[in-house]
């Protein structure tokens, strides 16, 4: 039990520094810049550029470009979630639940939006909206997991106490949600590219000329989800300060 | 080893009060027997369903929801029959890993004997088409410890928010849902009586699962219990 805690105070620490770091970057320009440039570039070159033609794909591989990076982008939202939760439960700073909650507002806001081209695609590729095939079910129970933090929030009226059972939720969730959405799935006989038994996309059709488009919309969609989270938590921050009483 | 020490002489308390008052075992007993009876009575309703091509899945799926609601109202109670000063007594001797430890085993060591005595009352009622018994027995063990470990943080959490059973309900069933789905395909790998190799994939996930529940209630009880 020591070695964990001294281990988990390493790693705590390193992100910290590189947290400083984020910080610091975060009132400068440049990424939200990048992330727009990097966005729009999607936008075209994915509609644009050359795709390989596939049997039972043809054009709808172009999705490609926008359903994957809504994941990445919720990723990205939930990771920076629990580390907030993380730094609450250290510090019991009230601004760090806020910032813990606005991103995982901003992560659902992706998960649906993921869920949505999710299924536009498989009704062009598997025929219906909602098969029932296992990568979807997973993925609506892992949507559940955090309606059910939402509504654990909503539950408690005290707010340091909401706060502080809110982050546990929240750290006990994120290691289920990726065991639900990465892992299952891949056991199951699931539809899904990369999933039970088919190959990824990486094995044999993501020729080059996809990459180029694919990799910048990974980063261009989270930094979106970064950008959308900080502006929510600033409003919140406002907000906060409108209602307190002094 | 004091966490140790500590964690088993929780773990004898939880027992003697248990043995004291056995209120959670046979509420709980009462609650799978009646509902087995009442299943039992509805299937009757329908003569020949027991010949019936859909029999078995319905057997094998309909066991595995009366473990999943005896164990959320066994378990709920492991925290919410703790008075506020108890707690705070406990608190002031043990570890908080001593007593989420503690619940946990004792919790496990409850569940596994319930779901025991449900599986012989459920064979006893319903025509046994088990085709691996020792393996459908080793899977309701394996059922019982995956939920008693989930169940027990949820509680632990629930119990923080106000103590009801819906919050239960909400906050747990997602986490279950995937545990279910596993524990429902492999004892029907178990009924079928399908070669044991090809289950394995499915017991590691499910160790799996349950190593990071514990691993991650060891690391946030300590937040939890503090008010």
């Amino acid at each position: 039990m020591k070695f964990i805690n001294q281990l988990m105070n390493k790693v705590y620490i390193v992100c910290l520094a590189f947290y400083r770091f984020l910080q610091r970057q975060a009132p400068k320009i440049w990424w939200k810049i990048l992330a727009v440039t990097l966005v729009f570039y999607t936008l075209f070159g994915g509609l644009l550029f050359g795709v390989p033609h596939l049997f039972s794909l043809h054009e709808t591989i172009r999705n490609l470009y926008f359903h994957v990076p809504m994941w990445f982008a919720m990723l990205s939202a939930f990771m920076i979630s629990v580390f907030y939760s993380i730094l609450y439960l250290r510090t019991n700073n009230e601004e760090y639940d806020f910032a813990a909650v606005e991103c995982v507002n901003t992560g659902m806001l992706f998960y649906a939006l993921g869920l949505i081209t999710g299924m536009l695609w498989a009704k062009y590729t598997w025929g219906e909206y909602w098969s029932g095939d296992p990568k979807q079910n997973c993925a609506a129970i892992a949507f559940l997991l955090y309606c059910a933090y939402l509504v654990l929030r909503n539950s408690v009226d005290e707010e340091q106490k909401r706060a502080k059972i809110s982050a546990i939720y929240n750290i006990f969730a994120f290691p289920i949600m990726i065991v639900l959405i990465f892992i299952i799935p891949r056991m199951g006989d699931s539809l899904h590219p990369g999933n039970g038994g088919n190959p990824g996309f990486n094995a044999y059709n993501l020729d080059s000329r996809m990459r180029v488009v694919l990799y910048p919309a990974f980063i261009g969609w989270s930094l979106i989800s970064v950008w959308i989270a900080n502006i929510r938590y600033r409003i919140r921050l406002i907000e906060n300060k409108k209602t307190q009483i002094n | 080893m004091k966490l140790f020490d500590q964690t088993w002489e929780l773990f004898k308390k939880e027992i003697v009060l248990e043995w004291r008052s056995k209120y959670a075992f046979n509420g709980v007993l009462l609650y799978v027997v009646s509902t087995v009876f009442i299943c039992y009575i509805s299937f009757n309703l329908t003569p020949g369903f027991d010949k019936s091509q859909g029999y078995k899945v319905v057997w094998n799926v309909l066991f595995w929801i009366i473990i999943l609601f005896a164990s959320v109202n066994a378990i709920a109670k492991s925290f919410m029959q703790e008075s506020k000063s108890r707690l705070l007594y406990y608190y002031s001797i043990a570890s908080p890993h001593a007593i989420i430890l503690s619940k946990t085993i004792y919790n496990i060591l409850l569940m596994s004997l319930l779901s025991i005595l449900a599986l012989i009352v459920y064979l006893l009622f319903f025509t046994n088409t088990i085709g691996d018994p020792l393996f459908y027995f080793l899977v309701v063990i394996l059922g019982s410890i995956s939920f008693s470990t989930v169940f027990t943080m949820i509680s632990a959490i629930a119990s923080k928010a106000g103590n009801n059973g819906t919050l239960m309900a909400i906050l747990s069933f997602p986490v279950i849902i995937p545990v279910i789905l596993m524990l429902i395909r492999l004892s029907k790998n178990a009924m079928d009586g399908i070669e044991r190799s090809l289950s394995y994939g499915d017991i590691g996930a499910l160790c799996a699962i349950n190593a990071i529940v514990i691993a991650t209630a060891l690391l946030l009880f300590p937040y939890l219990w503090r008010d």
